[in-house]
């Protein structure tokens, strides 16, 4: 049996553009989503660094390209075989599938910030994160973002680059993220001071150095070196940060309206389930392993097994897209045998 | 020799090439963790002892890499383990501040 | 505040704390600081409730003092605590509770750097047999008093003759709690709560009817910090860390305070006067301080015991404005008097603070 239906595990930003490349390939992909939306984390974010484009136009440019590719959403993955050739697979609304390959997009999962206690997330009145501020940006709605304040501080590195999270790796993206969410609050609330405590800036995408400029010489963003320590709330509700400022080597308290927690990218909880179906391998940093980072990211150590976005380690949104097409081709190559 | 009014000035310059580094090898062998230290403050931030006194675990850390006395700055901490808590790499800070307090102690 | 948010913790944060048969350890200080406090325990948690708590009068310090104060070596302290689980082995006790922070934190680091290093367990079993002759069992649970007290916090409130509410307007009393740094800094999930926002202590006060202040320093240390109050020169960094606790606590106007540490009450009491005399200023209303409790003491005030017999005229801060609030029922005249009705004479009062 050759099956010319590729299931797809995930309907992000990563499923959805490999399942366009595929189909334009001639298979039948289908996109198996576990939530009621295609475009993942995307679909909720406002706009994409660098160029600032609308998250939900760019959503909906991907999924107009998708006519005539089968989506499942609500559903998961039952179970997964082997068979001699391709694999069966059974759904959780009960549809059975005989594919030649599978394409892990599963995707990433923002750690959960009300984990790192001592930043006050779901206990103090005005501690938010990198995601809720997106969404506030699309829907304006949140009440804990007060109407005009005067001092907005971000936290970069919350739950990556930390140990006892059990998170060791850094979430790459959050840096850039903050600068950009910095850059739209100070546009949003132009009389308000903006603070990023940060350990270290890493800018090390296209354009990325420039908003780091911009947001010092246009917007008077102020850049503490040093991760805040603990965070408490005062008598009028507002948040009271305590970092050390390590290149002057002083401890600094800030008063804050409102504070932002980049929350990191952490593997998903269905990562090592789904890898166990197909015996794939799962990497020590809890995302999937590839067969190298280098040549092979797409490809797992099991046959017929393919890897897209997120699900290997964090990504941008254009890393993905590419990733997604690579991984387009890499299972065209391997169902005409030239894998 | 003649007295200009004025003389050579000393460099604070360290040489990296030249630091004794004998303490700090001390340490790193009965407490691992301090080479793992990545400078962020969150130790110096919830310092107790901080403000009044300028104990900071990441200054007697990098002060020591620098081959510097730190035994002073070290007498401050009053091991009320908040740094251990902070700590994003997990450093067992007490056990390093009590370390170097044995490593001080058998010199003396 | 997210009330919700913090209990959502708090479930995490909790210990299967074993109901009896109890073997106590007292504390080097208390005694002198706050002489009632560890009697109440055993009168609260022995006699009325009937627990099966036992203690030995052989038992010694735990060593934390010296330890801390880096003037004897880890392997000693451990050698002392093995003494002390040899003296429970032998009363035939497994659950050991401790009535000092210190202590439970060194108890507890002892523990988990014998498990992580048995060999270690292994030399001061040799130490404790060549030095005593004796032999030990480790504990199967440990406990601080607190947590006993925590424990037992709702058969307490059914036997409430006071509540921390004031009885004139049926306002609950706002009540800061303060946890000592070595509960829970060290190993978060041997404390009730865990360290960022630990329950211990509130949920005592939530229990017998007052409401707890969250303030933005409840996390800092009291400023006794061992070498930072030992050494005369370094006073002045004690007394900071207690002057930036209170600042921060003042806009909230607490009726008193409760802590589970030795040092702690001691230095939140002291302290204020010694503020007072170098700044002028007072933290409770009307020139007077704000009180500062054991959990214990607490307790005998809910439980309706007289406060003289719980040694609150040791207290340099008055806690007549607390009584009062509280409706206790004391006897201004006796405030100075001991045993038997013998004057122990009254204390010299401070220029600045309010003393009754």
């Amino acid at each position: 049996m050759d099956s010319r239906i590729i299931l797809i595990i995930g309907g992000g930003v990563a499923g959805m553009e490999a399942a366009r490349q595929l189909f334009l390939l001639g298979y039948q992909p289908v996109i198996v989503e576990k939530s009621d939306h295609l475009g993942g984390h995307v679909a909720g974010w406002h706009k994409l660094f660098p160029d600032m484009m609308s998250a939900s136009s760019l959503i909906e440019t991907m999924a107009g390209g998708l006519d005539g590719v089968t989506v499942y959403l609500k559903t998961t993955v039952a179970t997964m075989n082997r068979l001699t050739s391709g694999f069966s697979v059974v759904l959780s609304n009960g549809t059975t599938l005989l594919c030649g390959a599978i394409l892990m997009a599963s995707g990433f999962r923002l750690f959960d910030a009300s984990r790192k206690e001592e930043y006050g997330y779901g206990v103090y009145d005005h501690v938010i994160t990198n995601s809720d501020l997106e969404h506030w940006f699309n829907t304006g709605e949140d009440d804990r973002i007060p109407e005009n304040p005067s001092h907005i501080a971000f936290v970069h590195c919350v739950g990556s680059r930390d140990l006892k999270a059990g998170n060791p790796q850094c979430s790459k993206v959050c840096c850039m993220t903050a600068i950009k969410q910095a850059i739209e609050m100070k546009e949003k609330f132009p009389g308000s001071e903006v603070w990023c405590f940060y350990m270290d800036l890493r800018l090390f995408g296209k354009k990325y150095e420039d908003f780091y400029i911009n947001a010092q010489r246009d917007h008077g963003v102020h850049f503490v070196r040093g991760r805040v320590s603990e965070v408490s709330e005062d008598i009028d509700g507002k948040v009271i940060l305590k970092a050390e400022d390590t290149l002057a080597g002083h401890q600094v308290k800030l008063k804050a309206d409102l504070l932002v927690l980049m929350a990191g990218m952490l593997c998903n909880e269905e990562t090592p389930v789904l890898a166990s179906m197909v015996r794939a391998d799962v990497d020590s940093d809890g995302f999937m392993r590839s067969r190298d980072n280098i040549y092979r990211i797409n490809e797992s150590s099991r046959p017929g097994v393919f890897f897209a976005g997120a699900c290997t380690g964090t990504k941008t949104v254009p890393e993905t897209v590419a990733e997604a097409r690579a991984a387009a081709l890499d299972i065209h190559n391997y169902l005409v045998g030239n894998g | 020799m003649v007295d200009f009014g004025f003389g050579l000035s000393k460099s604070s310059a360290v040489r990296l090439d030249q630091v004794d580094l004998s303490l700090y090898r001390k340490l790193e062998v009965l407490e691992p963790g301090v080479r793992t230290c990545m400078s962020c403050g969150s130790c110096s931030a919830t310092c107790t002892a901080g403000p009044w006194s300028g104990m900071s675990v990441r200054k007697v850390i990098l002060n020591l890499q620098r081959g510097k006395d730190v035994s002073a700055m070290m007498q401050n901490c009053m091991l009320c383990g908040k740094c251990s808590m902070v700590c994003p790499r997990g450093i067992n800070t007490r056990h390093l501040i009590l370390s170097l307090c044995r490593i001080y102690g058998e010199r003396k | 505040m997210i009330y919700q948010g913090k209990q959502k913790i708090w479930s995490e944060y909790q210990k299967e704390i074993p109901a009896d048969g109890w073997f106590y350890v007292r504390s080097c200080i208390r005694q002198s600081f706050f002489p009632a406090s560890e009697k109440y325990f055993l009168a609260v948690c022995r006699d009325l409730l009937g627990k099966d708590i036992y203690e030995s009068e052989h038992h010694t310090t735990c060593g934390g003092i010296a330890y801390h104060c880096d003037t004897i070596p880890q392997e000693t302290a451990m050698t002392i605590v093995a003494r002390q689980f040899a003296l429970m082995k032998e009363a035939g006790y497994k659950n050991l509770v401790t009535s000092c922070i210190t202590s439970f934190g060194n108890y507890t680091e002892i523990l988990e750097t014998w498990r992580e290093f048995p060999e270690l367990e292994a030399r001061i079993r040799e130490n404790l047999w060549k030095a005593t002759r004796r032999e030990f069992d480790k504990p199967e649970y440990v406990a601080h008093a607190s947590d006993l007290v925590y424990k037992f916090r709702g058969e307490i409130a059914e036997k409430a003759v006071n509540r921390l509410v004031d009885v004139e307007t049926g306002r609950p009393l706002r009540i800061v709690e303060h946890i000592g740094c070595h509960y829970s800094k060290m190993f978060p999930h041997k404390g009730i709560g865990g360290a960022e926002y630990p329950y211990v202590l509130s949920g005592m006060v939530e229990s017998w009817g007052g409401e707890v202040i969250d303030y933005p320093e409840r996390r800092h240390c009291c400023g006794f910090g061992f070498r930072q109050y030992l050494v005369k020169a370094n006073r002045g960094y004690s007394v900071s860390n207690t002057h930036k606790k209170f600042e921060s606590m003042e806009p909230y106007h607490p009726d008193a305070i409760i802590t589970n540490c030795p040092g702690c009450p001691y230095f939140l009491d002291r302290w204020q006067y010694v503020i007072s005399e170098q700044t002028g200023k007072t933290y409770g209303s009307g020139g007077y301080g704000i009180p500062v409790l054991t959990y214990e003491e607490l307790a005998g005030l809910v439980l309706g015991y007289d406060p003289w017999d719980l040694g609150l005229q040791m207290h340099q801060v008055a806690v007549e404005p607390l009584l009062d609030k509280m409706g206790v029922k004391y006897d201004p005249d006796a405030k100075y008097l001991g045993l038997n009705k013998k004057d122990i004479l009254k204390p010299g009062l401070p220029s600045v603070l309010k003393c009754c």
